[in-house]
C-alpha cells in the first residue's frame, strides 16, 4: 500500500453518461481457486439497492450509484476526495455459470463469487500403473 | 562571472543531452506535487455547520468496532486495524488494488472540540464524525450600548 495513490480514480470512458456526476474506478481484488472467481470492490457509499452487476457473454460490468455525498446545510471547507458514481468493465476468460453468481455488499465493499462453469473446471486425470 | 554550462555549447546539438537532463530533473521535481502518500489515508472532507465540524472519510470494508476515533485537544485521530486476511490455501491473486494494512491519521481542527459530545458514524463504508465546537470558546454577540 505504500506507494499506492489514496486517490479515487476518475474513469475515462468515451462514452457518456446521462447522469452529471464523475465516475470512479472502485479498486479491487480479484482472486481465484479451482471452483470460483472472487472480487472484491471498495465502493463506498453504495449498498445493495444501488449496486448493479451486469454480465453479458463475458463482458462483466460493476456500478454502484451514489445517491448524495452531500451533508445537508452544511458547507464544504476543506477536500481531498470527491463523491460520484462508480463503474468498472472486466472481460472474464473463463466461462461462468450465471446462474450461480452471488453478490453481497457490506461495508461499502461489494463481493462477487463467480463459480466456474462445470466444463471449465480443471478435471484430474488418473494416471493407472501400466 | 556568471557562465551557464549550456553557453558553452558553440553547436545548439551539442547542447541537447543537456537540455534533456534538465527536463528530466525539472519532470522528477514536480512529478510527486499534488500526490498524497499513504500516510494521508483515509483521505478526507471536511465541512462546516453551525459552528460544528463535521469530518467524512472513506474507509470501505473496516468493521466498525475495529475503526479507533479518538480526540484530544484539536486533534482528531482516526485508526483502523488492518482487515484480517480471508486468503486461503488453493486461492491465488489475480489483481491486488485494495489498501490492506492498518492506518492512522490526526487531523488538526482550527479549534479546540468539545471531546464529550462528539459523535462518529459508519455507515456503507463511510465515516462520519460531527466535532462541536466547546461552547465558551463560540464567537459571543457584544451588545452596544
Amino acid at each position: 500500500m505504500m506507494d499506492k495513490d489514496i486517490q479515487k480514480t476518475e474513469n475515462v470512458s468515451a462514452a457518456e453518461r446521462v447522469r452529471n456526476v464523475k465516475t470512479f474506478v472502485p479498486r479491487v481484488d480479484i482472486y481465484e481457486n479451482k471452483d470460483a472467481l472472487y472480487l472484491v470492490a471498495d465502493m463506498p457509499g453504495v449498498d445493495e439497492k444501488t449496486v448493479d452487476i451486469e454480465l453479458e457473454k463475458n463482458i462483466l460490468t460493476i456500478s454502484g450509484r451514489v445517491e448524495n455525498g452531500r451533508v445537508d446545510g452544511a458547507t464544504l471547507m476543506y477536500s481531498e476526495y470527491e463523491i460520484g458514481d462508480y463503474e468498472r468493465v472486466f472481460t472474464l476468460s473463463d466461462e461462468i455459470d450465471r446462474d450461480k453468481i452471488v453478490a453481497t455488499v457490506k461495508n461499502g465493499v461489494l463481493r462477487l463469487e463467480l463459480p466456474k462453469a462445470e466444463q471449465v473446471k480443471p478435471k484430474k486425470i488418473a494416471i493407472s500403473a501400466a | 562571472m556568471f557562465s551557464p554550462t549550456l553557453w558553452r555549447f558553440r553547436n545548439f546539438s551539442d547542447a541537447i543531452p543537456e537540455i534533456f537532463e534538465l527536463q528530466r530533473e525539472m519532470n522528477r521535481l514536480f512529478s510527486n506535487a499534488g500526490r498524497r502518500s499513504a500516510a494521508d489515508y483515509p483521505a478526507v472532507n471536511i465541512w462546516e455547520k453551525d459552528g460544528e465540524a463535521l469530518v467524512t472519510a472513506e474507509v470501505p470494508g473496516v468493521d466498525p468496532e475495529k475503526l479507533d476515533v479518538s480526540v484530544s485537544g484539536d486533534v482528531l485521530t482516526i485508526a483502523g486495524l488492518p482487515a484480517a486476511s480471508e486468503f486461503k490455501k488453493g486461492e491465488t491473486y489475480l489483481r491486488q488494488e485494495r489498501m490492506i494494512g492498518g492506518f492512522k491519521r490526526g487531523i488538526q481542527l482550527p479549534f479546540s472540540v468539545d471531546a464529550q459530545k462528539v459523535e462518529a458514524r459508519y455507515d456503507k463504508g463511510v465515516l462520519t464524525v460531527a466535532l462541536p465546537r466547546i461552547k465558551e470558546e463560540l464567537p459571543k454577540k457584544i451588545q452596544i450600548k
